[in-house]
């Protein structure tokens, strides 16, 4: 299949339908409207259920109830009305069912702006709902790589029972690139896809003579099941951990001498900054997270060679990565923060000047 | 030998936790037997509440979920446009549907969502202890209101069915009362209504019931019908508000 330009909220939009998305409950916010609108005019195409929810909070409660169902279901949404899904995000992960959110992250707090940022990310990553829980987090830097990540998303959801989160921003989801899809599920795979979940959630009972009773719940009244369940998601979240953390090396060799880390659109703006400062002989390094929950602590530990005077995060937020990384980094050299607030994206000439300073 | 009455197949054998002289359990059993009667039990789902509801997954021996409060008809809709071979139903008090989810309920009833919504009305929250509810009455005392519902700093008590009669979509929205053996059989003859319109996925169908909380209004049960029947029933009058299966727009 050929390239097709397309904005990021579309593109990630179309990839869920491909994905085998068949269900969509969203409220418009800006910067993600595309995405709503193109799952508005698809879904009806597709057989697949749309519908404009009265609200955030309505939406990600029907996305419990058909992700209850065992379907293949997503929300989407930009900061503020993410903040209104959490309530419904800290049942869906008690109460363990597979879904996709997608958060086109703008400036904040509060109404904030409409701008691309990254102020999410402890949202995202440490918590963001009440109680003990996870969200597997998923932070694209492209607009291929957005659309890559829907089928990614659902099987991940799927595998673990577990809600997943893409977290992009307004400039991924605004901009326009070229992206190629994979093909679409086939009605063979969609049927397979609605059939893994029987076992568990709501569904017509096919054995007429042995009732079943399915509860999707995330209540439990005695102190010890409640206890032994969070223990249970915590067994869960460790095997998450060993097995799903991703990123990305760029320029990353024992020569150099400033070790950069950076996530989703931010990164992009280090690797332009990167080779410039190659070309005047200076070696600087970029981890980038594919994924920043579970987060690749390994590989920035290892990526710190001998002469690595300094690690360099850079964000469009206060630093919220800045924790993860010091945890990474273990004390062994400084680690130094830049990052511009409020919907201000860096240019590559300003990440430039910071990273000429440490030599 | 000849039974006649025992348990619906509809319910689980789990003992029911709610006290004694309240409502709960007799609607439980209309709606249970409502479904046995219409052969629904394995083609149907269910929403449990936030309030004295919230065990009602333990009880109805189907697939339930348990809905976050004022939630439960955004998760009904949610399992009905996922599963639209299934019938769904929320059950749900009046604190979880007339005041923290108005916007659930207007809204899935403004959808026409094909699904069965049955609401408990008892004027009161009884889960976390008596507070008043969006449908506690004018000077009626609670937790929350211990001089008496003020009217004028807190408005009148909402009256779910009349609200919901605006919209256009609903298929049949009728209110009954719990209070006397006479009123429990009409009340049966509106959940089975309800139930088969479901089953034929007709539209969005709301039965409301006036019912007690001998606990949390300080009344032995007898007297808390008493006063049931003297000061709910004059503002929340029990009848048939749509019923487009029998004209009644």
């Amino acid at each position: 299949m050929s390239k097709i330009l397309m904005k990021g909220n579309e593109a990630i939009a179309e990839a869920a339908i491909r994905s085998g998305c068949r269900l969509y409950f969203a409220y418009p916010i800006t910067p993600q409207s595309e995405l709503i609108e193109y799952m508005a005019k698809m879904m009806p195409k597709v057989n697949g259920t749309f519908i404009q929810a009265e609200s955030e909070v309505a939406a990600i409660n029907m996305v419990y109830g058909a992700a209850g169902s065992g379907k293949r279901v997503m929300t989407s949404s930009s900061s503020p009305g993410i903040s209104l899904k959490m309530e419904g995000i800290s049942y869906i992960a008690g109460a363990e069912l597979p879904c996709v959110i997608v958060n086109v992250q703008r400036g904040g707090p509060g109404l904030g702006d409409i701008q691309p940022a990254q102020g999410d990310y402890f949202q995202a990553t440490k918590g963001g709902g009440h109680g003990d829980y996870r969200l597997i987090v998923l932070a694209p830097s492209s607009v291929q790589e957005f659309a890559d990540m829907a089928s990614e998303a659902f099987d991940l959801a799927d595998k673990y029972r577990n809600p997943v989160m893409i977290l992009a921003d307004g400039m991924l989801g605004q901009m326009m690139e070229p992206v190629e899809f994979k093909p679409a599920k086939t009605d063979a795979e969609l049927q397979e896809l609605a059939n893994q979940h029987l076992s568990w959630c709501i569904c017509p009972n096919a054995d007429g003579d042995k009732k079943h009773h399915h509860e999707i719940n995330s209540l439990e009244l005695d102190p010890q099941v409640l206890e032994k369940h969070v223990l249970d998601l915590y067994k869960k979240y460790a095997e998450i951990e060993k097995n799903e953390a991703r990123y990305e090396t760029y320029n990353v060799s024992d020569d150099n001498e400033v070790l950069c880390v950076a996530w989703g659109t931010a990164s992009r703006v280090v690797k332009s900054a990167i080779n410039e400062v190659m070309k005047e002989g200076k070696s600087v390094g970029l981890i980038r997270p594919i994924r920043v929950w579970p987060y690749p602590y390994d590989a920035i530990k290892q990526a710190i060679g001998k002469n690595v005077k300094k690690v360099y995060v850079f964000e469009l937020n206060s630093g919220q990565m800045v924790e993860d990384v010091k945890i990474a980094v273990e004390g062994k050299v400084p680690v130094d923060f830049w990052g511009k607030l409020g919907g201000v994206v860096f240019t590559p000439a300003e990440i430039k000047e910071k990273l000429e300073t440490c030599f | 030998m000849e039974i006649i009455a025992k348990r619906p197949e509809a319910l689980t054998k789990e003992p029911f936790h709610y006290c004694p002289g309240c409502m709960h359990g007799v609607a439980h059993r209309l709606i249970a037997e409502a479904i046995d009667e219409n052969g629904l039990i394995n083609e149907i789902a269910g929403v449990a509440p936030v309030g004295c509801g919230v065990f009602a997954y333990k009880y109805f021996n189907f697939d339930m979920a348990e809905a976050a409060h004022g939630r439960a008809p955004a998760v009904a809709t949610g399992i009905k446009r996922a599963r639209p071979d299934m019938h769904v139903f929320t059950y749900q008090g009046d604190g979880d549907l007339a005041a923290i989810g108005t916007a659930e309920i207007v809204h899935a009833a403004n959808r026409g969502e094909k699904i069965s919504v049955f609401f408990i009305n008892n004027a009161i929250y009884g889960m976390t202890g008596g507070q008043m509810a969006p449908t506690t009455l004018p000077n009626m005392k609670t937790t929350t209101s211990p001089y008496g519902r003020n009217v004028e700093d807190i408005g009148y008590p909402i009256r779910v069915c009349e609200l919901l009669s605006t919209l256009v979509a609903p298929y049949y929205i009728e209110r009954v009362s719990l209070l006397t053996s006479a009123d429990i059989i009409k009340a049966k003859k509106a959940v089975e209504k309800a139930i088969r319109y479901n089953k034929e996925n007709r539209g969005f169908t709301f039965v409301e019931f006036i019912s007690t909380c001998p606990t949390n209004w300080g009344y032995e049960p007898e007297k808390a019908r008493q006063w049931a029947k003297e000061n709910m029933l004059p503002f929340f009058k029990p009848g048939v508000f749509r019923d487009k299966g029998e004209g009644v727009e």
